[in-house]
């Protein structure tokens, strides 16, 4: 567990930026600071977190902000079964741990691998746990002073971060095809589904792999 | 309970459900090989379709703007097998200077 707190160390200045740019985020679609913090700690997926307090901030309504938000995390039902052989236990304790289930604690544990190792999965997690609720906190309260954050590119720093977790996983020829196919079914279906939808069903590009298996 | 509060809640409820189905649902058991080698590729399918989202998709558009710059630079950094946060302050520092140019 010490050594995902390690692994996780260099992203943390990173995911507290992020956290507080969402609690700006959120304070300027009138979310409340108490609201965007308590959301961070129980939601605790980025993205999803955006995608709903950005729904509400335009008017969107409760329903539309919780499909686009869930639409989003739906990808963590195959990424929590593709590390599901490693989690034993009480129930309770397995439902705890399996909150710490992110991108980038199940990528640089070695989701989706046979090197996946559960404990450097929860130092990650719960590492970036503190600092997205943090980050969060300080955004919400700073408020409107810290002013844009696309300014800093944080943006972009989000592709940087997924080429790079992709990259690691890179390994295998069908693992490129899946890649491939996946980002072909994204970029197709951006224009014409809500949100949320493209990165899951870009999912079904393992089915590429079946057929070359 | 407001629109706000009840959104927090219903996310909440809906992705600790959703990150709880394979640990919990599934935990200690193996899956076939041939369903274990397919999953395999779900992380692939899915970072690629982040990192796509992440670069070009705006709502329901496809556009080119300042984060195309941020990930062609984490590209470069991933190539030249620079550390992970290297990578991302790549990306960032990329991303904002084409947002100044």
């Amino acid at each position: 567990m010490r050594r995902g707190v390690r692994v996780a160390a260099p992203l943390l200045p990173a995911v507290f930026a992020l956290g507080a740019s969402f609690g700006v985020l959120a304070r300027t679609a009138h979310v409340g600071a108490v609201a965007a913090i308590a959301m961070s700690a129980t939601t605790f997926a980025g993205s999803s977190q955006v995608a709903a307090v950005s729904v509400l901030g335009a008017g969107g309504g409760v329903a539309a902000a919780v499909v686009a938000a869930l639409l989003l995390n739906a990808r963590y039902v195959p990424m929590g079964i593709t590390i599901a052989h490693s989690f034993r236990g009480r129930m309770l304790g397995r439902l705890a741990e399996s909150q710490l289930v992110v991108d980038e604690s199940w990528a640089l544990s070695g989701g989706g691998t046979p090197a996946f190792e559960r404990p450097v999965l929860l130092g990650i997690g719960g590492a970036l746990w503190f600092a997205w609720v943090g980050g969060t906190a300080a955004g919400a309260v700073a408020g409107s002073a810290i002013g844009d954050p696309s300014a800093f590119g944080l943006d972009g720093a989000f592709a940087a971060l997924f080429i790079a977790l992709l990259a690691a996983q890179l390994r295998a020829r069908r693992a490129v095809a899946a890649a491939a196919c996946g980002g072909a079914i994204a970029a197709l279906l951006t224009p014409y589904v809500p949100p949320g939808i493209p990165i899951v069903a870009a999912t079904a590009a393992v089915l590429v792999g079946w057929r070359r298996a | 309970m407001s629109a706000v509060w009840t959104s927090v809640v219903a996310v909440g409820v809906g992705t600790v459900a959703l990150k709880a189905v394979g640990p919990v649902g599934v935990a200690g058991r193996r899956l076939p090989p041939r369903v274990e080698q397919l999953l395999g590729m779900v992380g692939p399918a899915i970072l690629a379709a982040l990192v796509v989202s992440e670069t070009f998709a705006r709502g329901r558009s496809l556009v080119v703007d300042a984060r195309v710059a941020g990930a062609a630079a984490g590209v470069v950094a991933v190539a030249l097998r620079l550390p992970i946060w290297a990578v991302v302050v790549a990306g960032a520092l990329a991303t904002a200077l084409v947002r100044l140019a």
